[in-house]
């Protein structure tokens, strides 16, 4: 089932045009409307009217996660603050996080992507669709809630956490169709064995699973143990959130909503294009949104464009899963964590930053992180009470800084490895058989 | 009065009380008393040795984290009761005590007992007053 035919199967000629046309209007529409691209294109010289065809695009500026800190919470408006009507932020670097706001349009806008995603996923009006997903400042939740009500299904707004009450909802109000991240599907997986449910006993058809990266072996243990099929999708919520592109049934790659995002790929290091079919660096322009047009910003992820005749119809640009990072985000429970995070947390404890290191591992089906943290003088003490004391300090901070719990461990100075070059922060030893 | 003890951060690995302890051998630092604290992770052990300056900067220079404060030996009667009498003080003037151990003694009828206060100079005037037999420092070795 499609959400928006006309545009899902827009043939190439045509969506190439439709995409110069929105780009030279975000371009124009930036220039005048938000002061720091107003710069930053003046800088280099260049004007929207030097477009003149999409490989142009490759002559205007980046825009990164700095750019965005550095005008936060709102200087990266092209719309006044009495037309916002919602307001989310994401993961910063360091410190502050990123605000992204939506016009009434731009809502309208996100749940009609969403609503695309959900239906390649095979959702439509007669499912249940429990949303697993937290609601809150993280974009996931009202996301994928705005779009499955769009589609017209029945939606439950379970948010995350409290397995027992989800799987209760899941048979009771018998759920067609689970939102949540894969690791979360696996855990839900998990429970059910123990409480002695098997997949006989609920109604699931389809998952939609995404945040975090996952695996085909990963995709095989949830569709056989829940009962059903899993798609993945991809978004990211500078960008607007869920809804950029998603897995349709053939599940071999993901549709991208190209006519409202343009992308390109680039290498990370020289910053150049890379042609079509290229492994590199995801950039993507928003040709549509009101509140928040973002020039050529670069995601950081990892991943690959391609073209290719799908079973499902669609003629939209296809990319990959994306297989890692440009820079050094990870992913813990779907939450994304940057080192930095952990180094200005740290700072409140020590003048300098001890050296530490970032273990992610996994237990059961959910992702468990240790930071091991080199005691230092002002780490140490010869009380075992002040010393635990400082520990559970230290995670305490970690965790309303993170979100999310992590273990802490002190260990002896010059005992963790070192990396040559740029510090290497983050061990991951999940998802080996992933 | 008070006395100097040294504290160093162990790892729960095995073998590394034993680093410490050979490290400080092999340079002729004596310990005359120790404890150790422990968690599952981590251990934090106490040292009162005859040279603290020196085992504190030896300790610095092998990559420990150690740490140098003051502790209270008091010469204990060796009979029974002859600790209470001491607690007895502490409670009355409501001193709280972090932690103690006892110090290995050869020979004599007292025990010795190292006791590491949150305020260490109103515990060193209380036990004064109740007229305890505090050690120093030097004479500690000599015993």
């Amino acid at each position: 089932m499609y959400w928006q035919k006309l545009f899902e199967t827009l043939p190439l000629e045509s969506m190439k045009q439709l995409q110069f046309e929105k780009l030279c209007a975000v371009l124009k529409h930036s220039y005048e409307h938000i002061e720091y691209y107003n710069r930053c294109f003046k800088e280099i010289g260049i004007e929207p009217s030097d477009l003149h065809s999409l490989e142009d695009l490759g002559r205007f500026p980046f825009t990164t996660k700095d750019n965005l800190r550095d005008n936060y919470p709102y200087g990266m408006l092209a719309a006044p603050l009495k037309d916002i009507v919602r307001i989310h932020s994401s993961t910063g670097t360091t410190g502050k996080p990123t605000v992204v706001c939506y016009t009434g349009g731009d809502l309208n806008v996100w749940s009609d992507l969403v609503a695309r995603i959900m239906c390649m996923g095979g959702a439509s009006n007669a499912d249940i669709v429990q949303v697993a997903f937290t609601y809150g400042l993280f974009t996931g939740g009202f996301g994928l809630h705005a779009g499955a009500e769009k589609i017209g299904a029945s939606v439950i707004p379970a948010s995350s956490g409290n397995t027992a009450r989800q799987l209760m909802i899941m048979k009771d109000f018998r759920t067609t169709l689970l939102i949540c991240t894969p690791s979360y599907a696996l855990h839900i997986a998990e429970s059910m064995d123990k409480e002695g449910i098997t997949k006989d006993d609920i109604c699931l058809k389809y998952g939609l699973f995404g945040s975090e990266p996952w695996g085909e072996k990963q995709r095989e243990d949830i569709e056989k143990r829940l009962g059903l099929i899993a798609t993945d999708n991809y978004g990211l919520s500078e960008m607007m959130g869920p809804g950029i592109s998603g897995e349709c049934l053939c599940k071999s790659g993901m549709h991208l909503n190209e006519d409202h995002f343009y992308p390109e790929i680039i290498d990370p290091d020289t910053l150049k294009v890379l042609p079509e079919g290229s492994l590199g660096e995801l950039v993507l322009t928003s040709l549509t949104r009101e509140a928040m047009p973002l020039i050529r910003y670069r995601t950081r992820d990892i991943t690959r464009l391609y073209r290719e005749k799908c079973d499902c119809g669609r003629t939209l640009i296809k990319m990959d899963k994306p297989t890692g990072r440009s820079d050094d985000m990870f992913i813990v429970n779907g939450v994304n964590v940057f080192p930095s995070q952990i180094e200005d947390a740290l700072k409140f404890f020590e003048d300098t930053t001890p050296h530490f290191l970032v273990y992610l591992r996994k237990k059961g089906a959910l992702d468990e992180v240790e930071i091991a943290i080199e005691v230092s003088d002002n780490l140490f003490f010869d009380k075992m009470k002040k010393q635990k004391e400082l520990l559970d300090n230290i995670a305490a901070k970690f965790t309303s800084m993170l979100q999310f719990k992590p273990k802490v461990k002190l260990v002896e100075p010059r005992t963790l490895q070192r990396f040559e070059g740029k510090a290497r922060r983050v061990i991951d030893e999940r998802g080996k058989n992933a | 009065m008070k006395i100097r003890q040294i504290s160093v951060f162990i790892e729960n690995k095995s073998g590394r009380l034993y680093e410490v302890i050979r490290l400080l051998g092999g340079n002729n630092i004596n310990v005359r008393a120790m404890s150790l604290a422990d968690t599952t992770d981590f251990g934090i052990a106490r040292f009162i040795v005859n040279e603290p300056d020196e085992a504190y900067r030896l300790l610095k220079d092998n990559d420990f984290t150690a740490g140098m404060n003051d502790v209270v030996a008091i010469s204990v009667p060796d009979k029974p009761g002859g600790l209470a009498g001491i607690l007895h003080v502490l409670q009355q003037k409501n001193i709280n005590i972090e932690y103690m151990y006892a110090f290995v003694n050869q020979s004599g009828d007292n025990a010795i007992m190292i006791f590491r206060f949150d305020d260490t100079d109103l515990a060193l005037s209380a036990l004064k007053g109740a007229r305890f037999d505090i050690i120093n420092e030097k004479s500690l070795f000599n015993i």
